[in-house]
């Protein structure tokens, strides 16, 4: 009898530690997480915008219905990137997540306080290979760090009532990613 | 004999506890740091970099990328103030005011995330299209029949969830449970 309850205890420890392991292997192992979703309708390093939720199909589900949204799928590997969002009437946002679907910063228009949202994107390292001078002439650029070499930008802009949805459609789908490379040469 | 049946005895224990404690977890909210204010709970740290392991197995699970602290908080109901859980098929008043913030909404999924279709296809309330009274306060009335002010319909569904989110605001991971955040009452009116 007590070697019997002595198996269950010990069964039930063991069950604890399996617990914690399945938790924590979870993230790592999920095929419908946000960014596995996004991974097969967006393609790398360009803002796509995605459809409005409707109860037949929605993206990801939890999707706020009053915004407009787009996103970035980023990989920094070949080098930082630049994002320019202008900025739509009511609020716009923007949010970085690691490709855990972890966030990690956010902005909004209010604390971008111009009238565009633009900021470089870039790894730790990247940041720390950055030429010193050319972080002083870019002292008024917004430089976000990424725990991750690969992410996603989700762009979002608020439509107060419907009629206005269009607009904040337009702002979110004007909304660029790319190199930093690639933007310089563009200037 | 006897140590290979207790060993499979302990290994089938530890499967039903480990894995049946993590189903449990993944399908009741069990995140830490919860906030919960009347009907209403959040979880302001599962939009930050600190978001414990159960909010990264709960948002992996579900596959929706959590609001970014930076940009807004969600509060989700699934039952009234009493504890009844929500019914499509009731009426079910949400009254009163809001915490400050620039803008909020409040929105009406099923147990699943989805939106619900109804006939007039209206899925949320902005802060800016409800219509209040004098005083500021308002009153969302979610029923499966039409209603007169600011109906949010449920088509009908047996069980659903409310996210009420608010948009540039103080409302965070410093947020104390209590009377600094005024949140709107969730009070079921009728059941047919």
């Amino acid at each position: 009898m007590i070697r019997w309850l002595l198996l269950l205890l010990g069964g039930a420890l063991l069950g604890g530690i399996v617990h914690l392991a399945t938790i924590i292997v979870l993230p790592r192992t999920a095929t419908r997480d946000a960014y596995s979703r996004l991974t097969s309708i967006a393609p790398v390093n360009t803002v796509i915008s995605l459809p409005e939720p409707t109860p037949e199909k929605s993206v990801m589900p939890m999707m706020d219905p009053a915004f407009a949204s787009a996103i970035c799928r980023y990989d920094l590997s070949q080098g930082p990137m630049k994002l320019t969002v202008p900025i739509s009437l009511a609020y716009t946002s923007v949010s970085f997540y690691t490709d855990r679907d972890i966030a990690y910063y956010a902005i909004n228009d209010r604390s971008a306080g111009r009238r565009a949202i633009e900021l470089d994107l870039m790894t730790a390292e990247q940041h720390g290979e950055m030429p010193e001078d050319e972080e002083i002439t870019s002292a008024d650029r917004l430089i976000v760090e990424s725990p991750t070499t690969k992410g996603v930008i989700a762009i979002r802009a608020l439509a107060p009532d419907p009629g206005l949805m269009p607009m904040a459609k337009r702002a979110v789908d004007a909304a660029r990613c790319q190199h930093t490379d690639l933007a310089k040469g563009a200037n | 004999m006897r140590l290979l049946f207790g060993t499979i005895f302990a290994l089938l224990v530890a499967a039903a506890v480990g894995l049946g404690a993590t189903y449990f977890a993944l399908t009741h909210d069990t995140a830490f740091g919860a906030l919960r204010i009347g009907a209403w709970t959040s979880w302001p740290k599962t939009g930050t970099q600190d978001a414990d392991p159960y909010a990264r197995a709960e948002i992996a699970r579900t596959g929706r990328l959590p609001i970014a602290l930076g940009d807004g908080v969600t509060f989700q109901a699934n039952t009234d103030d009493k504890g009844k859980r929500l019914d499509g098929r009731c009426d079910v008043e949400i009254v009163g005011i809001t915490p400050a913030a620039r803008f909020w909404t409040l929105t009406l999924y099923n147990r699943e995330g989805e939106l619900v279709p109804n006939s007039i296809n209206r899925y949320s309330f902005t802060s800016q299209e409800v219509v209040r009274r004098g005083d500021g306060s308002f009153e969302v009335v979610v029923s499966p029949r039409a209603n007169s002010g600011n109906w949010l319909p449920t088509g009908g569904v047996e069980r659903y969830t409310l996210a009420l989110r608010f948009y540039d605001t103080a409302v965070g991971v410093a947020t104390k449970e209590g009377r600094e955040v005024p949140m709107p009452t969730v009070r079921t009116r009728s059941c047919p």
